[in-house]
């Protein structure tokens, strides 16, 4: 196991390092400059702006130069909150984006799960059908519909919860369910598709016939070997729940990671793309090893090291 | 198993971690905003309001956004500041300063009792130190700009031709400030006001080093509020009175909170559920829904939006040399019904280039853009003419144009609306519409690759004359090979020749405006932007700008 992990972290820096190199290149074909008063300067000033900045140098010297700098822990400071380290600003705004990712899937997968598992025990009852049609509804309405319909009836109509703001866990609940709608469709369907094959297999006939009850037969035999394909695409979405929707956050005025990075993009500032990019390439390649792990733990038969000789 | 437990384990515990994390951040917020809720609700003077945007930073000679001036313009005070009516009024300086014959050397008073919220005092070194910072290219201001062709020495010093103490401003004690200028500038009282040229203390500033201006511990106030609560990227802050401020006795508030939301309908929630008191400018869509609400203001901006016609593409004349091409497309657009269905957020329509309210004349008392007039209207069968004649003259039956705009919604439908008018009313017209994104657009300005582009400006100073520099031939920002000797003549006449003769400086204004869109038609007049603005009747007092930050709040009283 641990020679595994050691493959996989020397594995995780090289993909760091490839993903880190192919933004370089492609953030330097963006149009215009990070100055926010580009239009107002004048020549002379912008050269000496660029020459400050190091951005007078030929790109493959900025690359190095910037290579050298990551190696040493250093991201850089960003143009649009000047001098604030890309560090700093990462932490401040990924805190607000982690919390809701994490509650959402959370949420998400519990219920998920749930609605699955009911709809696959009671295939075809009404149970199943409502259970799918509630699926269909989180996974086609957009998540910006959904974020003002919640704001709209519980913040201003009912006043049950704050109408956006970020100060209290009871400000957290309506953007957590609006971001949890998408993994619960998700969950729901992959795990009533797969019981469904599971409840077909001959051990499951055997723990029937053993005398096991119907939801014990569920819950100690089948949701195991059913999990394996959902937490496949559990991970990705986890990734892209924690790292921040910029609709959701726009909307309930979340402090988060999603909106500045799009932002960061808009506006040329150089550091905080890089800095953001490369954190979200490192969370997603950590949550896939995590996930490698986890194969392991819910099905034996998986061995990460091609198996024990 | 049991291996495989044990990393169950180890995952959770990280789960746990990440959760907890989050929530230690959570305590920290609550208590803050709780205080805020309790005061709201015993009715004391509290404010709550939204911005659009969040602070990018607390340094004044880094500052080049709205929002940064607008934190500036409630924590901070220079030589003078706007008061309600955009008038500069002497603040930091007491009284107005004397002045030498030839209009160049300044000595300023500064008040003996203004201080900064650490109880320095505030002196002469303080603006001297601020102002030699900013020209210095180490700083990377993007603003220094503002003190070139004003102060002496300045535009060297900028562009690191020379030493900051070369500066023309000197600190004859700690209360006499001397300003010596390159030339008599009419306008000097208004940039004194902006917030480039305001004081900095210099042992504050050296002592927090990079770090200055990055959250609201590395700042320091000398005007009515002191900035707190400020992570330096987050989206919430506060403002709070500012005990050592001078004039302390005459500010009511005691604590302004500030929440940045981008979603405009977020906003108007938040004003509807009486959570704050004052929404920031709303988007045409809620502006038009809310423009008849009894809480609705709308306020004229400093901008000036028009459409610009580039003379000169890939080293070749365009179509739009053509003068009366030009005036054909200025007159065959009805701006009135554009302002009014497609901005509708309180933007007017205008016949001039110079904004309203901007600057009068200072023997008359009259508005610039009064004085001047309509220069060119929508005049459906004027145009017709000028464009059978102008297509004549380029020989052609039909003509292609580019339409240039941001990718954003709004400048898309502007891009339909011109597009729909332009082809209707001129026969044998063809516009193509690009929509790029904003740092695209000014790329493809900057390299004159485009036809017509919307193009807006605001002032820099309040004087007809940071408008009208602009389409000097070869000016920076002029984009568009537009070229008039007499224009030119005209705006060095106001420049220079005649400094220090207001009256004559005046009507050179009045005549390049005249030339510049009546003759010419070099660019075409659309609107003077508006804002609207959702405010409670019980906030009095709040005092809106055209030039600077966008409002102030020292007058600002809760009367519930």
């Amino acid at each position: 196991m641990a020679k595994y992990i050691t493959k996989r972290i020397i594995y995780l820096i090289i993909t760091l390092f490839i993903i880190a190199s192919v933004t370089f290149f492609l953030m330097k074909f963006l149009p215009g400059t990070p100055f926010s008063n580009e239009e107002r300067l004048t020549i002379e000033q912008r050269e000496l702006l660029n020459a400050k900045y190091g951005l007078d140098q030929p790109v493959p010297v900025q690359y190095m130069n910037y290579m050298v700098n990551i190696v040493k822990g250093d991201l850089g400071v960003s143009f649009q909150f000047e001098n604030q380290p890309v560090m700093d600003l990462l932490m401040n705004r990924m805190g607000p984006s982690l919390q809701l990712g994490v509650q959402a899937m959370i949420i998400g997968t519990i219920i998920g799960v749930a609605l699955g598992v009911l709809a696959a025990m009671f295939q075809n009852t009404w149970i199943d059908y409502g259970s799918t049609f509630l699926a269909i509804l989180g996974k086609s309405i957009p998540s910006f519909v959904l974020a003002a319909l919640l704001q709209y009836y519980i913040g201003v109509k009912l006043e049950l919860l704050p109408v956006a703001s970020w100060n209290s866990f009871s400000s957290s609940i309506l953007p957590t369910i609006a971001l949890a709608c998408f993994p619960i469709a998700t969950a729901a369907r992959f795990m009533r598709t797969e019981l469904i094959e599971v409840f077909g297999s001959d051990y499951i006939t055997l723990a029937k016939a053993k005398g096991n009850s119907r939801g014990e037969v569920a819950v100690k035999h089948a949701i195991r070997n059913a999990l394996i394909p959902l937490i496949t695409v559990l991970g990705p979405m986890a990734v892209g729940l924690m790292t921040g929707s910029m609709v959701v956050e726009k909307v309930f005025a979340v402090p988060g990671i999603g909106e500045q990075f799009v932002k960061s993009i808009m506006t040329n500032d150089f550091p905080i793309i890089m800095g953001t990019t490369l954190f979200f390439a490192f969370l997603l390649t950590v949550i896939i090893l995590i996930i490698d792990i986890l194969y392991g733990i819910i099905d034996p038969r998986i061995r990460l090291n091609g198996g024990d000789k | 198993m049991k291996k495989s437990k044990y990393y169950l384990i180890i995952i959770l515990a990280l789960t746990m971690v990440m959760i907890s994390a989050c929530g230690s951040n959570d305590d920290d917020n609550e208590g803050s905003s709780d205080s805020g809720d309790d005061s709201s609700a015993s009715g004391e003077q509290v404010l709550n309001m939204v911005e659009t945007a969040e602070i990018p930073t607390g340094d004044p000679a880094l500052a080049t956004d709205a929002a940064s001036f607008i934190v500036f313009g409630q924590t901070m005070e220079g030589l003078y500041v706007l008061d309600g009516d955009d008038q500069p009024v002497p603040a930091i300086a007491d009284g107005d300063p004397e002045v030498s014959d030839d209009g160049l050397v300044y000595t300023f008073k500064l008040k003996e009792d203004a201080k900064w919220s650490n109880g320095d005092p505030v002196t002469a070194h303080d603006f001297v130190y601020a102002w030699q910072r900013a020209l210095n290219p180490d700083t990377g201001s993007q603003y220094a700009y503002m003190f070139s062709g004003v102060i002496e020495n300045a535009t060297d010093i900028m562009n690191g031709e020379a030493d900051v103490e070369e500066l023309g401003a000197e600190a004859v004690d700690d209360n006499t400030l001397e300003v010596t200028l390159e030339q008599p500038v009419e306008y000097l009282n208004s940039l004194l006001a902006f917030g480039t040229y305001l004081p900095l203390n210099e042992d504050f500033v050296e002592e927090k080093g990079d770090s200055f201006g990055t959250n609201s511990d590395n700042m320091l106030a000398n005007g009515p509020f002191v900035l707190t609560e400020w992570d330096g990227s987050g989206l919430t802050w506060t403002y709070a009175k500012n005990e050592e401020y001078y004039d302390m006795d005459n500010v009511s508030l005691d604590e302004v909170n500030v929440q940045v939301v981008k979603e405009p309908s977020t906003a108007v929630n938040l004003y509807e559920t009486g959570e704050v008191d004052r929404t920031a400018a709303l988007s045409s869509e809620y502006a038009k829904q809310y423009a008849n609400h009894e809480d609705a203001a709308t306020f004229e901006e400093g901008s000036s939006w028009y459409l610009k016609f580039n003379q000169e593409r890939d080293g070749e004349e365009t179509p739009l040399a053509n003068e009366n091409i030009r005036k054909a497309l200025a007159m065959a657009f009805d701006k009135e019904s554009f302002t009014e269905q497609v901005l509708a957020n309180g933007s007017i329509p205008t016949d001039g280039y110079v904004p309203r309210g901007l600057a009068v004349n200072p023997e008359t008392g009259e508005d610039f853009r009064e004085e001047s007039g309509d220069l060119i209207g929508y005049d459906l069968e004027q145009a017709k003419e000028y464009w059978e004649t102008g297509l004549d003259e380029l020989g052609v039956d039909e003509l292609a144009l580019d339409f240039l705009g941001d990718d954003t919604e709004n400048a898309k439908r502007i891009g339909e609306y011109f597009k729909n008018q332009l082809e209707t009313n001129l026969d044998g017209l063809t516009i193509s519409l690009e929509n790029v994104p904003f740092k695209n657009r000014l790329d493809r300005t900057t390299a004159q690759d485009y036809d017509i582009v919307m193009h807006g400006w605001g002032p820099d100073y309040l004087d007809p004359l940071t408008f009208l520099d602009l389409y000097v031939t070869d000016g920076a920002n002029n984009q568009a090979s537009i070229s008039n000797e007499e224009y030119d003549q005209l705006i060095e006449d106001a420049k220079v020749t005649y400094a220090n003769d207001p009256a004559k400086r005046w009507q050179a204004m009045l005549d390049a405006e005249k030339i510049l869109v009546q003759e010419d038609t070099a660019i075409a007049p659309v609107y003077q932007r508006g804002r609207l603005t959702l405010i409670k009747p019980y906030v009095q007092g709040l005092e809106e700008h055209l030039f600077g930050p966008d409002y102030s709040l020292k007058n600002v009283t809760i009367e519930k």
